[in-house]
């Protein structure tokens, strides 16, 4: 052995172990992903039909088969679809305000913080102070609003963080660029930075909405839930698909329990479909080069 | 359309940081200037004084007179955006936009800038008048709604040059626009300026003291006293003179290689 081969075999076995160990704990973390994937998906499967899609649970016995999931779909959408009007723009705005206006002063530091504190807000606090806020001092009534705004709280801080670190990693040469020609800032911003980072910013957003998109707890405070369909976002409670599979599990029939399941997988169908979306999206938006 | 650029008692702070220390400077219409000295001098700050891009970074500020065919581009009531609009700049590193393609990069300026009236019939033919001017529209005629970004460094920097041009600025800086490029890349930019010198007031900084002979009709040499002391102007004139026979002995040692 000399000294241009001396301790490779050891090396190569020391490679050999540590790779096995990466894989394994690969492994180890995708087990409880993959198996939940099943269990919903066989136990969820049995419910599934035409009907499920279509009919609310109105005048459905707990005991009874049949009924849907259309009314909590529908909340869904517009639950999850006003929290997302309101949360974006808002959110892009903040994210603007931190990194091309505020950069060093003291409002940009405080709004920050602010962000950070959003960021670690447990769900149901977020929907105990619309409830408190919005229902009992301000008198509204429960409505899907109500739990829209609930979702905002949750969305924002995802939604400025994202757009705030993709808006940083547009190159300052390409503001400079703007400048030189003319351009003034706020142009420059839209036309520019913005597009410049959208690709992120849309991975981002839709990484808020899949993740607001199966909140249960806030509904109940703000919204509660309803067996029928409830069009109207801004009056009267309004169901969701996470609290359907609340209601069907606190059943505890057989049938309730087999809607739950279907509820479940259609909520994990819904949630892997936008981020489907996000990434055919974020696709046609990334800056090319060819 | 080219103007002429006094420059007048001039100092250039990052925050606290003196960078250019009192600069008296004149820079006549349809040549080219060079600014040449050793690294850290503050050539580049000086250049973005002239069309306030220095302002751009936090802190920066301006204190002295820059004066636009007479009149004083600091002026408080003077709109930074407009002075970007006569005076153009070319950077270092090629930036076009990578969300845009070629044509789109060419008529970006007039694009985003409502300011400029431009019909949208007229763009093709902007881009090709701006292309033919950058010598760069044989080599993308036929791939004008590709990605500016996917262009080599050389056709991105005269892509850059184009949408510089294609606003029609009365003044082109150009800070060190090669030092990226390879050999070839750097004799085409070089061509193009001297074509481009025939109508506008060019500056261009450079390290190379080889093409501020080659190109530059006044050469302005800046040096500094040492590292963290504020950059100065220490002596311009004719390229020719300065090379041959400068005044200054810093001037000599730097253009003979000597340092820097
Ligand atoms: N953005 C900045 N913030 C603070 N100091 C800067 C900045 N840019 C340049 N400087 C300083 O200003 C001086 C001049 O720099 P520069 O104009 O880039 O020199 P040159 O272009 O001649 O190499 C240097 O001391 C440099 O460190
Ligand atoms: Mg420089």
């Amino acid at each position: 052995m000399n000294d241009l081969t001396s301790g490779l075999k050891r090396r190569r076995a020391t490679d050999k172990v540590a790779t096995g160990v990466v894989y394994l704990t690969a492994l180890i973390a995708i087990i409880p992903l993959v198996s939940i994937l099943i269990v919903v998906f066989s136990r969820g499967i049995a419910a599934i039909n035409a009907e499920f899609f279509t009919s609310t649970m109105r005048n459905i016995s707990p005991r009874r088969e049949g009924g849907g999931i259309f009314h909590a779909f529908i909340g869904t959408l517009e639950q999850v679809g006003v929290a997302t009007l309101i949360a974006v723009p808002v959110g892009i705005m903040v994210a603007i305000f931190l990194v091309e206006y505020g950069s060093r002063g003291k409002l940009a530091a405080a709004v920050s913080f602010f962000v950070d504190v959003m960021t670690g807000v447990p769900s149901i606090v977020a929907g105990l102070f619309i409830y408190t806020c919005f229902i009992l001092t301000f008198g509204f009534d429960r409505s899907g609003f109500a739990a829209a705004l609930s979702l905002t709280i949750l969305m924002l801080p995802v939604v400025v963080r994202t757009a705030e670190e993709m808006l940083k990693l547009v190159p300052m040469d390409l503001r400079e660029a703007s400048y030189a020609l003319g351009v003034p800032k706020w142009v420059t911003i839209i036309k520019i930075v913005i597009p410049t980072a959208l690709s992120g910013i849309i991975t981002g957003v839709m990484l808020a909405v899949a993740r607001v998109a199966g909140e249960t707890a806030p509904l109940l405070l703000t919204t509660f839930m309803t067996q029928s369909l409830n069009l109207d976002v801004f009056s009267g409670p309004q169901a969701a698909i996470p609290t359907f599979v609340w209601d069907q599990i606190a059943n505890g029939t057989n049938p309730s329990m087999d809607r739950a399941w279907a509820g479940a997988l259609v909520l994990i169908v819904l949630v892997a479909v936008i981020y489907i979306v996000a990434k055919v999206l974020a696709a046609r938006f990334a800056p090319k080069s060819k | 359309m080219a103007k002429r650029i006094d420059i007048s008692d001039l100092d250039a702070y990052y925050g606290n940081f003196l960078a250019v220390e009192d600069v008296n400077l004149a820079i006549e219409p349809r040549q080219v200037t060079a600014f040449i000295g050793p690294s850290g001098c503050g050539k580049s700050t000086l250049l973005r004084t002239l069309n306030r891009m220095h302002e751009v970074i936090p802190g920066a500020y301006v204190d002295g007179k820059v004066a636009f065919d007479g009149e004083d581009i600091y002026a408080e009531d003077v709109d930074p955006v407009n002075v970007r609009r006569l005076i153009g700049m070319v950077f270092q590193r090629p930036n076009p936009f990578p969300t845009m393609s070629i044509a789109g990069n060419v008529v970006a300026g007039l694009k985003l800038d409502r300011g400029r009236k431009v019909k949208k019939s007229e763009f093709d033919d902007i881009v090709e008048r701006s292309l033919r001017g950058a010598n760069l529209w044989d080599e993308v005629k036929d791939r004008l709604d590709r990605p500016g970004a996917g262009l080599s460094g050389g056709q991105q920097q005269r892509l850059c040059i184009a949408r510089a041009i294609a606003v029609q600025p009365q003044v082109l800086l150009m800070d060190e626009p090669c030092s990226a490029l390879d050999p070839i890349s750097t004799l085409a930019i070089e061509d193009l300026v001297r074509e481009l010198r025939e109508d506008y007031t060019i500056v261009i900084v450079t390290h190379n003291m080889q093409q501020a002979a080659r190109i530059s009709d006044t050469t302005a040499f800046f040096n500094l006293a040492a590292v963290g002391e504020p950059g100065k102007l220490i002596e311009a004139g004719p390229t020719q003179q300065m090379f041959s026979n400068p005044a200054n002995k810093a001037t000599e040692d730097y253009v003979t290689g000597r340092f820097g």
